[in-house]
């Protein structure tokens, strides 16, 4: 089983690499950019027994590990 | 009395601890490699700066969930004093002993300078040698050393005076001037709810031999050492 972890800044935290890296495409003449900000992706093997429970691991594991719920949400994808 | 300084892969300011505990104020100290699960005998804490894990993922995430760390939250618990310092202070927050996260400075840099604290809490065990206000010379080093937390949490740390040490002017005025790297409310340090955990970004043990510049860091010791002594 493969899995796809998202974890992304909160609203309202503000994302200094996110903010340069808006700089450096208007810098580029991309001036259409209105907003950057900078997450994170993560692809999980598993060796689940069933999608039920894994989500539910993966829930864990991202309360625990994968993000800090102070300034990240996370999404999962199950495949 | 005796320090314990934990050791994780990457720290590297584990040396410098130990130095100045042993050698400077002659006390006794011993490392803990962090797949130790044994903190008997210790008085003090210290989770010394580095780059534990080599930051990956998250400063301090990964070294949060190390063996040793189950066992510095219930030393915590019984009253045992934890000192967490730069990656020590960001493992302490992960490891929810203490609450906030520090991001990335908002400058983006690696800020290794001499800063100005002004103390604001002198009734700590990590803190009682300091006058009240005084303003203190200790460095930093640290890309991550932006303090956030939510406006419940920072309204909690204030009220109750949990923080220790603001970044300030050398006259003590706070204002974002003297804010190195972003932190909510200028925040450099705060204490548990119960006082005997503190986390800091400056550097103390830097600061407490002649050779090396200021000699501001001592208090921290000090402190530490009478409050143990009584």
């Amino acid at each position: 089983m493969k899995a796809k972890v998202y974890v992304t800044l909160k609203k309202g935290v503000l994302d200094p690499q996110g903010r340069a890296v808006m700089g450096a495409l208007k810098s580029m003449d991309f001036g259409e950019v209105k907003d950057v900000r900078v997450g994170k992706y993560m692809e999980l093997e598993l060796d689940g027994a069933s999608k039920e429970v894994e989500e539910k691991r993966l829930r864990e594991m991202c309360e625990k590990l994968l993000a800090n719920t102070v300034v990240e949400n996370y999404r999962i994808e199950i495949e | 009395m005796k320090f314990g300084v934990i050791v994780f892969p990457g720290s590297n300011c584990d040396h410098d601890c130990y130095h100045v505990v042993k050698h400077v104020f002659k006390q006794e100290a011993e490392y803990v490699w962090h797949k130790s699960t044994d903190l008997k005998g210790f008085d003090c804490v210290i989770l010394p700066g580095g780059f534990s894990y080599g930051d990956y993922l998250r400063t301090g995430a990964i070294a949060s969930s190390s063996p040793v760390m189950g066992e510095v939250v219930s030393f915590a618990k019984k009253g045992g004093l934890v000192l967490g310092i730069c990656n020590g202070f960001q493992i302490l927050t992960e490891a929810g002993l203490l609450p906030g996260v520090l991001m990335r400075n908002r400058g983006l840099k690696f800020i290794c300078s001499r800063v100005n604290l002004r103390v604001e809490n002198v009734s700590s065990p990590f803190t009682r040698d300091y006058k009240p206000g005084q303003v203190v010379d200790i460095p930093i080093a640290h890309a991550d050393g932006n303090y956030y937390a939510g406006p419940d949490t920072i309204k909690q740390l204030e009220d109750a005076g949990r923080v220790a040490f603001r970044y300030s002017s050398a006259e003590g005025a706070v204002n974002d001037g003297a804010n190195p790297n972003g932190s909510l409310n200028n925040i450099a340090g705060i204490l548990n709810e119960a006082g005997n955990v503190l986390g800091m970004m400056p550097h103390p043990e830097r600061a407490c031999e002649g050779e090396l510049g200021p000699l501001d860091g001592r208090g921290v010791f000090e402190s530490v050492i009478g409050s143990i002594l009584k």
